[in-house]
């Protein structure tokens, strides 16, 4: 009867990688029945991915597994699918919803769980054809959402709901399982109005004095501290601290979670450009993306600068630049060298001698089927007739340039192919975002935009990226916006960096300003 | 503020949404004083297109449901009831027994039909109508090698009348002569001068019932479930390509029997053409009575079938009365078919993009109210 002993979960030595990629190391952690957990960590810290092993996703599998064991009452186990970990009483929230909008909020806490009552036909059919129990859906829906200790209608239809009501339905799905031990909330209240989070609060308080207990990953770290009963710090796929909420505060969590070594975190030559002039002005931007905010962006960005937009997933920074060069809808007012652009409309944009590198490499960024040679002068040959040869009455493709200048950006970049005639698909990651790269300078625009640069690549190669993006910079005066999730390669990289945070630009500080001051921009106006 | 506009109401939007019915309509009664048909001739005529058709379009309504669009593929359960019809006929079983005879045969056909359309339907995720439309046209190929070629050397065929004179595949038109409306003269009663084909529409009545019972039940659920979204019913541990195919599956068998009520009442069908186009006039009927591609529902197919048959009742009268020539009603009948499923598949794409840009512009209000409260 040791077992009785035994923490609800353990984690030991758990590690992970993805292709070589290391993304945990040695991950322990132990969890005590009716306990809430926080867990924090920049993004790609390794977050979603522990939690992903835990609660047996298929991409783990298909990566190759993992290392090291989980625990669950002391026995080990070992999830092949999300449907053995629900069986072993494990539920998850994730941060994209999963619910069917066209149905009420009772059909979805208890979809594909609904009782049902017997016919004639179903005794004669399956279990399939029994009629559904609408009296008994409401009744245990009601029960799953007292749970929470709230007050939402089961009648009441999904697509009518603020996300508030969403994300609480979310979870009286998961309470209304009978066997639930251990509920993953994947950043819930990223979503919600300050009230709507402090009802969550309160009901992960109420679920905790049932049993239950509760991982709870969040970037709002006064939530952390309200509610839960130990923190778990994680960064670049370790955990680096591992105490009891109350000998925290928030500055110690941020400094753990961003903060490097002190001396490796140099901003390396970081300029000021007092007397360069305004060359881009946002004014009320708004974007329309999924996934991202913007409101209200005000923004003045210098000529020939290298200036950084960072911020936690979701806040805004990636919807900035889709908006401004017209790939998703937005409103406001944007002015580039004292003139106005249309927005929703990328071919101005690109006339206007601005140029995109998209965080969506595979498919806004490359013609996957093609060759390099035709990734690389595309843009070019559509916006600025280059690398054609004009007959009069038509135009024919000047082969011989573009093999020319898809060489010259192989060389200078170190774009690891077998030639300029193989096709985009069959490189590696960090040797496609080379090749957008290529095709964004081959514009030789005055004004790039480079997104999430280092996204999913290698260590090498996105020094080389980097590199290639201050030379661009220094050598043709090149104004620069990099956006990124990693606030130290953006440290390492930019003069400027302003920091974004619910959909609105929290401040900007030079590089070479601490890391403390940059987490605690992020985390401001969280919402 | 979006209950506001909601609560607005709003005859442009409506007439926008319900645009195919009201074109109808209007045509309709433009129509009407122009064909010179009594009232009484028009609802006779109307009854026998209702009873004749209303079972046929019914049967798409389950694949809507399931997130399948309109089921051009209807046309392989009319293809089963057909080859049901010959057999029954070849047997020479009439009357009532015939009827039923043919509609157990075609159960089979039409499951074997339904599971390979469902098959394929599921590995054209998201291109449903245009993957089944042209399935259509490749079984029609088939069912043309089981009847002109297979029927006599392997399917047994006793009768020489059925025959093609050289000895096997079937002629080109079956008579069903003797069982030529059995169903609707059973029960039928006479109101006014209008016969009524009470057992037809009893037969009807009983599918609405089904229908509305199979939508409370948990496959019906499961359905739509995996119509809106079939991730997130994946998640949930719900089969979808199972459901999808039992969707098509049901579509098939009941476009079966609603071929088979089709052709009773008609007398004989032209063996190689009677089904080619059951399925593009069904699914025309269904849109006209204002159902989409997502969303069709009973009454939908009443008041399609209702002003489909009305219109083509009249438009050949009236088009003989205004141009003096004939041919302009079998015409008219044609081109208002393709036309209607085109304009409704455009309506569909265009009031998605319109909620689409509807949210843009909620985003944009959201900040000016910000603003003004800021201020």
């Amino acid at each position: 009867m040791e077992n009785n002993n035994a923490p609800l979960l353990e984690m030991r030595n758990i590690k992970k990688d993805f292709f070589g990629n290391q993304v945990l190391t040695d991950i322990n952690l132990t969890l005590q029945a009716g306990e809430v957990l926080g867990l924090v960590g920049e993004n790609g810290a390794g977050k979603s991915t522990l939690m992903k092993i835990l609660f047996g996703m298929d991409v783990i599998r298909e990566t190759g597994g993992y290392e090291g064991e989980v625990l669950i009452d002391g026995q080990e186990v070992k999830f092949s699918d999300p449907f053995d970990a629900l069986a072993a009483g494990i539920g998850m929230v994730h941060q994209e919803f999963s619910l069917i909008p066209g149905f009420t909020a009772a059909e979805n806490i208890l979809l594909n769980r609904e009782p049902t009552k017997k016919g004639i036909v179903s005794e004669a059919f399956g279990p399939r054809l029994n009629t559904l129990d609408y009296k008994e859906i409401q009744e245990r829906s009601a029960k799953a959402i007292d749970k929470m200790g709230v007050k939402i209608s089961g009648d009441m239809v999904i697509s009518d709901m603020p996300v508030g009501h969403k994300q609480f339905t979310e979870i009286a799905r998961e309470l209304s399982k009978e066997n639930l031990k251990l509920l993953i909330l994947d950043e819930p209240t990223a979503v919600l109005t300050e009230k709507e989070a402090e009802a969550l609060l309160q009901s992960i308080r109420n679920m905790a004095a049932q049993g239950i207990s509760v991982i709870f990953i969040t970037h709002r770290l006064q939530e952390i501290l309200s509610v839960c009963d130990k923190v778990v710090i994680m960064r670049d796929g370790y955990v680096v601290k591992d105490s009891p909420a109350s000998e925290l505060d928030v500055p110690e969590i941020t400094r753990w979670m961003v903060g490097r070594n002190v001396e490796s975190a140099h901003a390396a030559e970081a300029r000021e450009l007092p007397d360069a002039r305004t060359i881009l002005s946002i004014r009320k931007l708004w974007v329309d993306m999924p996934g991202e905010i913007v409101r209200n962006v005000d923004l003045d960005i210098k000529e020939g600068e290298i200036l950084g937009i960072g911020g936690l997933a979701g806040q805004g920074k990636l919807g900035i630049p889709n908006g401004i060069m017209g790939l998703y809808e937005a409103g406001g007012t944007v002015e580039f060298d004292g003139k106005p652009i249309p927005l929703n409309n990328p071919r101005a944009c690109l006339s206007a001698s601005l140029a995109f590198v998209s965080e969506d490499r595979r498919g806004v960024g490359l013609l996957l089927d093609e060759s390099l040679e035709w990734n690389v002068a595309f843009s070019a040959m559509q916006i600025q007739n280059k690398f054609l040869r004009n007959f009069g009455l038509f135009k024919w493709r000047d082969d011989g340039a573009i093999r020319a200048v898809t060489n010259k950006y192989i060389d200078e970049l170190k774009i690891k192919c077998t030639g300029s005639r193989q096709k985009a698909k069959e490189l590696s990651g960090g040797n496609q975002q080379k090749v957008c790269l290529a095709k964004a300078f081959a514009l030789e625009p005055r004004f790039l935009f480079v997104a999430e640069p280092t996204r999913g690549i290698d260590v090498g190669a996105k020094a080389l990226v980097l590199e290639a993006l201050k030379r661009f910079n220094r050598e043709f005066g090149v104004t620069v916006v990099v956006i990124s999730s990693e606030l130290e390669e953006l440290r390492q990289t930019c003069d400027r960096i302003a920091i974004v945070s619910g959909g609105k630009i929290a401040g900007i500080l030079p590089a070479s300003e601490s890391s403390e001051a940059f987490g605690t921009l992020m985390v401001s106006q969280v919402v | 503020m979006k209950n506001n506009q909601r609560a607005k109401f709003n005859l442009g939007r409506l007439l926008q949404d319900n645009i195919v019915p009201v074109m109808f309509i209007v045509i309709c009664i433009i129509c009407f004083p122009m064909s010179g048909y009594s009232p009484t001739y028009l609802l006779n005529e109307l009854v026998t297109r209702m009873g004749r058709n209303t079972f046929l379009v019914l049967s798409l309504l389950i694949p809507v449901m399931a997130g399948l669009g309109m089921n051009f593929a209807m046309t392989l359960g009319a293809m089963a009831g057909q080859i049901g019809l010959i057999l029954v006929s070849d047997w020479q079983i009439w009357g009532i027994p015939g009827i039923i005879l043919a509609m157990i045969i075609s159960i089979p056909i039409s499951i074997l039909f339904g599971i390979f359309c469902g098959n394929l339907l599921n590995k054209a995720k998201g291109r449903e109508m245009i993957t089944s439309y042209i399935i259509a046209f490749f079984m029609n190929g088939v069912y043309q090698l089981i009847v002109l070629f297979m029927m006599g050397p392997i399917i047994p065929i006793i009768h020489d009348t059925l025959k093609l004179p050289r000895g096997y595949g079937i002629r080109n038109t079956v008579s069903l002569l003797n069982m030529r409306q059995h169903l609707d003269n059973l029960l039928a009663i006479n109101v006014a001068g209008i016969k009524i084909p009470v057992l037809t529409f009893l037969i009807i009545g009983v599918l609405c019932l089904v229908i509305v019972w199979f939508r409370r039940t948990k496959l019906g659920q499961d359905m739509r479930a995996v119509a809106q979204d079939m991730e997130v019913a994946r998640n949930a541990g719900i089969n979808v390509d199972r459901t999808r195919i039992i969707a098509i599956v049901m579509s098939t068998v009941l476009a079966g029997f609603g071929m088979i009520i089709y052709l009773q009442n008609l007398g004989n069908f032209p063996t190689y053409s009677a089904h080619t186009q059951i399925g593009t006039f069904s699914i025309a009927a269904l849109l006209v009575g204002g159902a989409s591609v997502e969303k069709a529902s009973i009454s939908n197919a009443f008041l399609g079938v209702f002003l489909f048959h009305l219109m083509f009742i009249m438009a050949p009268a009236a088009g003989t009365a205004v141009t003096g020539d004939s041919m302009i009603g079998e015409y008219f009948r044609t081109f208002v078919s393709y036309g209607v499923i085109t304009v409704a598949l455009i309506m569909y794409e265009a009031r998605k993009r319109r909620t689409r840009s509807a949210t843009s512009h909620l985003l944009a209000l959201a900040q000016q109210e910000e603003e003004a409260r800021a201020k």
